[in-house]
């Protein structure tokens, strides 16, 4: 493999397992913020306990995205010099705007919430939570208004042999990257939604710790219900804005060969690349493929054969990535009204099986989350800023296969060795239940600040 | 002022904030086994750092950003030159990173050791590497119109090694004094004697740097042409005295702050020396990347500008905050005792 394809893949390696960690700490986050909030208003300890055992956990996995986040900054230079130099001039301001805004807000009070306790006043430690919850989002806003100026460029002007910015305000009001920050944002709820549920399903089918676990699961499925419905509305119109932007992207997400005008949407296709046809499509709902992207039965929609091969995205991974997290979404809503219903009948105990499943779900955000990246990265191609400049002129001139291939092999071994690590550690800490001794050492008449975090 | 002057004012803040705040956190984080006697020991010098590592590293970020935001062809040859030194850094802060957050995470000796040795390695191989890096940048790296002519090991030259070592023992009496100020009883008189034991090498390499500078680089030229800018270096050497008179006579915290004053006027009289440059070409002085050559449009730096005036100032004000809130001593004795252990 050449520096270029070992750099795509590297990025591609570092990029998603970055993105592993960044739903749920964008979710549980909010979550664990409005859990505090409910012990400060009630002042019940049962709330105190709640917020310390789901803290726990974000905790851990807080640290793995913070660390792996670091790569992706040293990466645009590390790998991907030409693209830097290229684009640097609008592309970085957004990048340095994060760091500035969001990071320094995000790091230094989760630093006051872990050492904080007892230390601070209690509504003051529950506002650094929400800090922590809101600077991590707003963090999300910058690098997905970084990434929607790769999607759709905007408010630049190609001077002194780069792309330099002209338009603050035209980067910062792209709608591409409003949407798409809108979706990923909610898609990250979802994750922690099926995560609290999940392991709130765990214990309640083992009748440990009942109310606090039905109580967890209560705020979980009341969340996860509302932002499973705004991931689809906000994929919804996302969709709409690729196809407005993107014809090759759209072509590609279904598998569309021939432009065609009042375009049906096939419930069934299977794709054939090599004859540019699909070999497959059936049960078609006419006129709805035109609808969706155009929000009109009759507009044309461009077929990928309009395009030279060079200028396509693979179709099959955009595909497949596409309709299996379209497929996920719609689950999810379906899984979210079921527990929401029992979690308002207050029948949680009674549905084992709903829980098992509910179990076993936990995975599924996290799946759709990094299709959809593939779709929004893959779908892209052949283009890093798409229609501007193309993926195979930004890598780095100055580094060798073999300088990639050895970075690549150390990230795959520091990263499988970190995954490990962080698995053993939330499936150890999220069995174990909440801890016991928590309301003790609180009541404890002056007890010392308790900042036994390491 | 030209927005490109005032970006690498903004720059050189920005590293020596970074290496000013970071540099106790990598320093405490090496000299951690060897400091500590017992596990209450080891916990409190992490507790020490526990609310604030997170926020000084944020630093480094934001110095990655804005040299890719205002400098982003410097920037992106900076990094695709350095590859391999910069994917080592990048590693150990990933080490040190999670060594920090999960040391306490599991409630066991072993793990606990294990966890101690990463950290002992994330922190001193960025404080060896920072060094090295800056040394080359000082020299100049062998760039042309043909791109880089070098690899890790031409960086591994003497003066790199020279100045990575300078690094290593500033952030170690650096993390010393930390220590000495932030925990209480024996460990804080153990740190104090060990900050007074390292800084005679490190005035001794400090004096080696100095001279070594004039005949491998060429940072002296400004202060030269104008005599004035001698007031910095002089500020870096008045420091250093400052660290080891305070800290014999038994006034830690004001050593600490001598010691904060040098590294921040050390990496300003570097800096200064590189001016206008960003990393100078050893080879040929036309392919310096110099901070007009290598800067983003005035547009951008303007915005840029408007945001880091508006929002540093801010940044610096709750992380006073967060300090003071945090400014108690850590008494080793007393943290084994509570029974929370996360």
């Amino acid at each position: 493999m050449d520096a270029l394809a070992l750099s795509r893949l590297q990025f591609a390696v570092t990029a998603g397992f970055h993105f592993i960690f960044v739903p749920l700490t964008l979710g549980l986050s909010l979550l664990v913020a409005l859990m505090e909030s409910k012990y400060v208003g009630t002042g019940d300890e049962m709330y105190l306990r709640m917020t310390k055992f789901w803290g726990k956990l974000f905790l851990i996995n807080f640290a793995l995205g913070v660390v792996t986040g670091i790569t992706l900054e040293f990466q645009f230079g590390m790998n991907w010099a030409e693209y830097s130099k290229y684009v640097g001039d609008i592309f970085g301001a957004p990048l340095a705007i994060e760091a500035t805004l969001a990071f320094f807000l995000e790091s230094t009070f989760i630093g006051l919430w872990i050492f904080g306790w007892n230390k601070i006043s209690k509504k003051l430690h529950a506002t650094a939570i929400w800090i922590v919850a809101l600077s991590a989002n707003l963090s999300a806003l910058w690098i997905l208004l970084a990434n929607g100026w790769m999607q759709k460029p905007v408010g630049y002007l190609l001077r002194n042999g780069r792309a330099e910015m002209v338009d603050f305000g035209a980067l910062v009001t792209n709608i591409y990257g409003w949407s798409k920050f809108f979706h990923t944002v909610s898609s990250g709820y979802v994750v922690a939604a099926f995560f609290v549920m999940g392991i709130s399903a765990y214990h309640i089918l083992r009748k440990n710790e009942l109310t606090l676990f039905k109580a967890s699961f209560r705020i979980a499925a009341t969340f996860g219900l509302l932002t499973s419905l705004l991931v689809f509305v906000t994929g919804d119109f996302h969709a709409a804005e690729v196809a407005k932007t993107q014809p090759t992207k759209l072509a590609a997400m279904e598998s569309v060969w021939d432009t065609q005008k009042g375009a049906a949407f096939n419930l069934i296709v299977v794709p054939d690349a090599g004859n540019e046809k699909n070999s497959v499509e059936a049960v078609g709902i006419p006129k709805l493929l035109s609808y969706l992207a155009y929000r009109d039965g009759n507009a044309e929609v461009k077929g990928l054969k309009d395009f030279p091969p060079d200028m396509r995205p693979p179709v099959l991974a955009t595909f497949l990535s596409f309709r299996f997290m379209a497929v996920l979404g719609v689950l999810f809503m379906l899984l979210t009204i079921i527990a929401w219903l029992v979690a308002k009948k207050d029948t949680i105990e009674s549905n084992p099986a709903l829980l098992r499943i509910l179990l076993y779900a936990i995975p599924l955000p996290y799946l759709a989350t990094q299709v959809g990246w593939i779709v929004a990265e893959v779908g892209r191609q052949p283009w890093i800023v798409y229609g501007l400049l193309k993926t195979s002129d930004a890598v780095s001139k100055a580094v060798s296969p073999e300088q990639v291939m050895l970075s690549l092999a150390g990230f795959t071994l520091l990263y499988g060795f970190l995954a490990v690590v962080d698995i053993y550690l939330l499936f150890k800490t999220a069995k174990k239940g909440p801890e016991d001794d928590i309301s003790v050492i609180v009541k404890q008449p002056g007890a010392a600040p308790v900042n036994q975090e390491a | 002022m030209e927005f490109q002057i005032i970006w690498f004012i903004l720059w050189a803040v920005l590293w020596a904030v970074y290496f000013m705040l970071d540099g106790f956190d990598l320093g405490a984080g090496f000299l951690q086994r060897f400091l500590a006697r017992d596990e209450s020991e080891r916990r409190a010098i992490v507790n020490s750092m526990g609310p604030v590592w997170d926020g000084n590293e944020v630093w480094l970020l934001t110095a990655g950003g804005a040299t890719f935001a205002a400098f982003p062809t410097t920037y992106a040859l900076m990094f695709s030159y350095l590859y391999t030194a910069l994917l080592l850094v990048l590693f150990s802060l990933i080490i040190r990173g999670v060594a920090m957050e999960l040391r306490g995470k599991e409630d066991s000796e072993s793990w606990r050791a294990k966890w101690d040795i990463a950290l002992l390695i994330g922190s001193f191989l960025p404080a060896l590497l920072f060094g090295v890096a800056f040394g080359n940048i000082f020299e100049g790296l062998p760039m042309d119109g043909d791109g880089f002519h070098g690899n890790l090991f031409t960086l591994l030259n003497p003066y790199g090694l020279l100045t990575g070592v300078l690094f290593v023992l500033l952030f170690a009496t650096h993390g010393a004094l930390f220590i000495s100020v932030k925990t209480s009883g024996d460990l804080s008189k153990r740190a104090a004697a060990l900050a007074n034991k390292i800084w005679y090498p490190l005035l001794g390499v400090a004096v080696l740097f100095l001279a070594y500078t004039y005949f491998a680089t060429k940072l002296y030229d400004n202060y030269l042409g104008t005599p004035v800018l001698f007031i910095v270096p002089l500020l870096a050497v008045l420091s250093l005295l400052g660290v080891k008179v305070f800290a014999a006579t038994g006034s830690l915290l004001k050593s600490f702050v001598s010691s904060c004053s040098t590294i921040l006027m050390v990496t300003f009289t570097g800096v200064i020396g590189l001016f206008p440059n960003l990393i100078p070409s050893s080879i040929d002085p036309r392919y310096s990347l110099t901070i007009f050559n290598s800067s983003s449009s005035p547009y951008t730096l303007k915005i840029m500008t408007a945001v880091a005036l508006i929002f540093v100032p801010i940044v610096i004000a709750y992380q006073a905050w967060n300090y003071r809130i945090f400014r108690q001593r850590i008494d080793p004795s007393e943290l084994l005792k509570k029974g929370q252990s996360y």
